[in-house]
């Protein structure tokens, strides 16, 4: 594909001294080949990147209004709602934008699963993929403590809590959390810092991830090796222009909530100022953490609990090792479909019963649910690899759409050549 | 490399550039810990949240079956005085039965006054059985409705994902019907 070239004098003169240009052009434009036949499903990598840049513009404005004080957090987020220009529609898209920000990367991921994108030679690609997800987790949940309503103290007092699990350190891990002896203003003043420090950690391991997915390319819907330039076209316009059409059907829905449905995904309690002496009585995280708050409520051990909902995150770093299937799209695995569909319903139900008390069926459909999910990773996954008979793959990128045409049929590369 | 080792140590492979590179970094990393502990412990209660520990209670108009709550060092304290009936639900219980098993009289100084921290020992909510018409769950005592743990009339665990009883707070006696906790 094309070098990097310009006729303004200004770019040269930058270009010689630092190549930034050249690096755009092989990260974002012309200068990256990628495979021709990316679906829609490979939006939402430049879209989660798009919603990391909205929470940052929004939230550093929204930071410009807040106080992270006990007796004030509450009446400033109030304050932004009623009083300050616009601060009802910063902070609609602030809170929403947690919530998109989640569908958008729960959505990358399951491509990832279903397309087996973890797979060598993308595994830290993979690996560096749920380091993300594990702090915008991180974010997220200390972003929910900062308006300091009844949702935001208890949900900062159990997750911390999780940490009292911890044999012996257990006590003196949560007080150091906390700063005192519960969930105080020291607790949520650090917050406030951490909850503006993390996203630039993002920030920062995003440029890892995307660096990591330049080494070897996207992967793409078959799931096999571009076999040359025939295979692929230029980043920009091509996916540029289809990573633009797909986030503008994604503002057009984001768009909606913001507007019409801002406090769909919320919980009335958090407009109850905190009360430390009182639990609401019925505490369930955002949307977005319940599967694993399911996990952690299905197992009656405290510590086992908590385990085995570190292990839910933990399992996906050692994914590329689990599934030892040499073919990488879930399209040529029969039997692996199958299985795929049913982790995806397991997670929704999971995330059912998070929602729920335990109590009764839930309970029950908890834990079936929660040991389906290990038993997905850690049993059906590697037995797959071995007994599973995949359907023959296409030769080329180009075969299934030029129907055994494409590079046997010799047709020269030449014109592709020039894309 | 070999004429800062003895002909003894260039056979063992070891020489004493090897000795002080692991000086060096065991040096640097005792070093950064020492740095690195102000920085950790900075995080910790600091001296003027450790200072507000204490907290004096009048018992005397808590009458007979009532239950009140007071706050110390942020977290909300349980005063029950409980009845006579109560006492004895909480010291007929076979102790070896429970998943934490202590003695009623280990956590009382005396039988009608149980004071203990009302904070979940599973994930920290706050049980109810305070207030009249709440649920004091299945033994009597409180009941933690995030995830479902039932207390006994003597605020130890009986059921549910709770590892441990209602901690006791410290506290003593400094007149006939005034507590200090802490």
């Amino acid at each position: 594909m094309s070098g990097f070239q310009t006729n303004s004098r200004v770019i040269k003169w930058i270009e010689y001294r630092m190549p930034v240009f050249s690096f755009l052009n092989h990260s974002i434009g012309a200068g990256y080949p990628a495979p021709k036949n990316l679906s829609y499903m490979w939006n939402f990598g430049s879209l989660a990147g798009f919603t990391l840049v909205i929470m940052i513009v929004t939230g550093i404005l929204l930071a410009m209004q807040y106080t992270a004080h006990v007796d004030y957090a509450f009446d400033s987020v109030e304050r932004i709602m009623r009083d300050v220009n616009f601060g009802w529609l910063l902070r609609y898209i602030h809170m929403n934008g947690a919530s998109f920000f989640f569908i958008v990367v729960y959505i990358h991921m399951f491509r990832g699963l279903y397309y087996g994108s973890y797979k060598a030679p993308r595994e830290l690609l993979w690996i560096l993929g749920v380091v993300i997800l594990l702090l915008m987790m991180m974010t997220a949940f200390m972003g929910y403590v900062l308006p300091w309503g009844q949702m935001s103290f208890w949900g900062a007092k159990v997750i911390t809590n999780l940490f009292s699990a911890v044999p012996i350190f257990g006590e003196g891990i949560v007080t150091w959390l906390w700063g005192g002896f519960t969930v105080d203003n020291p607790t949520l003043n650090r917050f406030y810092a951490l909850h503006y420090l993390m996203p630039f950690v993002i920030v920062a391991v995003v440029v890892l991830h995307i660096w990591a997915l330049h080494q070897f390319g996207s992967n793409n819907p078959l799931g096999i090796d571009p076999k040359g330039p025939q295979d692929k076209i230029p980043f920009h316009p091509y996916y540029t222009a289809k990573d633009s059409f797909g986030m503008g059907v994604f503002l057009i829905v984001f768009a909606a909530v913001i507007f019409y449905l801002p406090n769909y995904m919320g919980h009335p309690d958090n407009y109850i100022p905190a009360d430390p002496l009182a639990t609401p009585a019925h505490i369930v995280p955002e949307w977005y953490f319940l599967p694993f708050y399911a996990i952690l409520r299905a197992i009656p051990d405290k510590l086992l609990g908590v385990i085995a909902m570190f292990g839910s995150i933990a399992v996906l770093f050692v994914l590329p090792w689990l599934d030892r299937s040499p073919v990488k799209s879930g399209r040529f695995r029969p039997i692996f479909r199958i299985f795929f569909v049913l982790l995806a319903i397991d997670v929704v139900v999971l995330g059912f019963v998070g929602a729920n008390p335990p109590e009764g069926a839930w309970l029950i459909t908890g834990q079936i649910a929660t040991f389906w999910y290990f038993l997905h990773f850690l049993v059906v996954l590697p037995l797959l690899g071995v007994f599973e008979r995949p359907k023959p793959l296409p030769t080329s990128i180009s075969e299934p759409v030029l129907k055994g045409g494409g590079s046997l049929a010799g047709a020269p590369a030449k014109p592709m050549e020039k894309a | 490399m070999a004429e800062t080792a003895t002909p003894a140590q260039a056979e063992s492979g070891e020489t004493r550039r090897d000795f002080l590179y692991l000086a060096a970094a065991g040096m640097g990393a005792i070093g950064t810990a020492c740095v690195a502990w102000p920085l950790i412990d900075s995080m910790n209660p600091s001296a003027e949240v450790l200072a507000l520990a204490s907290t004096e209670v009048d018992l005397g108009p808590i009458a007979e079956g009532q239950r009140v709550t007071v706050t110390w060092r942020g977290n909300p304290v349980f005063i029950d005085h409980r009845t006579q009936a109560q006492i004895q639900q909480a010291e007929d219980v076979d102790i070896a039965s429970l998943p934490d098993p202590q003695a009623d009289a280990d956590r009382v100084e005396t039988p009608e006054w149980l004071i203990v921290i009302g904070v979940c020992t599973h994930l920290g909510c706050v049980p109810l059985g305070q207030r009249t018409g709440q649920s004091r769950g299945d033994f009597g005592g409180w009941f933690c409705p995030c995830h479902g743990s039932h207390y006994d009339t003597s605020g130890r665990i009986r059921k549910g994902p709770a590892p441990l009883n209602l901690p006791v707070p410290p506290y003593q006696f400094t007149g006939d019907n005034i507590i200090v906790i802490g």
